[in-house]
């Protein structure tokens, strides 16, 4: 029987992997795929509290919601990824550390 | 059989996140988040979200995954300089930092999980009582959309022109300039 502890369990160690990803990686792609494992993490919660929600199905919506802002966010970061890697032919964002153009 | 399917699933999924934190190439590290996002979706499985599985990896795998490879190569002088400076043995640990803020964000929510789990809240307990949890023969897909277009029809339409503007916004930024 899988309980709803077996999932938080699981999406903790998928959030701390990802806070792990954010902290130490130096590239900015990598940035991003860190919080994608911290917003997966929170999806699995979402749906594992969801499945005692049957009047409303506020988790699975929410999750489907998280989905989408999950994916614009990608959308505009990478964006920003290939900018900024066009600026100053790094994106290792330690390496930036000035708005202004050269 | 549920349990089990359920345990390596779980393996997977944190497994392969470890060996993706660990790797220093990042397109091989791209391809292994693939994996973690396809046993994440058969997570939700387990959790009767068929609908959201789906739709994460259509999104995921369909769109994001190719998005960051897109990224990872048009920044492709990053993978040289990631290869040359790969020197430090496996567990040589550049950023401990890191690794103690994470763990020690790790224990203090197991140790919430654990103190929670005396103290659950009154509605899922009510739903365990009157067995009003969803079940898998329930017709999940129709009910999602049911609620979509009644409920939550003011995030839906929301999010829709979020989405547009993010993705307009997208496109504007990362188009060539001329006069530069």
């Amino acid at each position: 029987m899988i309980t709803l502890t077996h999932f938080l369990v699981v999406s903790a160690c998928i959030f701390c992997i990802g806070l792990y990803t954010v902290l130490s990686k130096k590239n900015a792609i990598m940035i991003l795929v860190g919080i994608e494992l911290m917003i997966n993490a929170a999806i699995l919660n979402f749906v594992a509290f969801g499945k005692y929600d049957k009047v409303s199905y506020g988790g699975q919506i929410f999750a489907l919601f998280a989905i989408v802002l999950a994916a614009a966010a990608v959308a505009v970061g990478l964006a920003l990824v290939l900018n900024v890697y066009r600026h100053y032919k790094t994106i290792n964002p330690d390496e930036i550390n000035e708005l202004k153009d050269k | 059989m549920e349990t089990t399917l359920f345990y390596a699933f779980a393996t997977l999924a944190i497994g392969s996140a470890l060996l993706l934190v660990n790797l220093k190439n990042i397109a091989r590290a791209l391809f292994l988040f693939f994996i973690v996002l396809f046993a994440m979706a058969g997570l939700y499985l387990f959790a009767l979200a068929d609908f959201v599985a789906i739709t994460q990896i259509m999104v995921y795998v369909g769109g994001v995954l190719i998005l960051m490879l897109f990224a990872f190569m048009l920044s492709n002088k990053e993978l040289l300089k990631d290869l040359q400076d790969s020197s430090g043995s496996f567990l040589s640990m550049p950023r401990w930092q890191a690794v103690i803020l994470a763990v020690g964000f790790l224990v203090l929510m197991i140790f919430g999980i654990a103190e929670w789990h005396q103290s659950i809240p009154t509605w899922i307990q009510q739903a365990k009582e009157n067995n009003t949890e969803i079940i898998p023969t329930d017709n999940n897909i129709q009910q999602i959309g049911l609620r979509f277009m009644t409920f939550y029809v003011l995030p839906f339409e929301v999010i829709s022109v979020f989405l547009m503007m993010a993705l307009i916004g997208a496109s504007h930024l990362s188009r060539k300039e001329r006069n530069r």
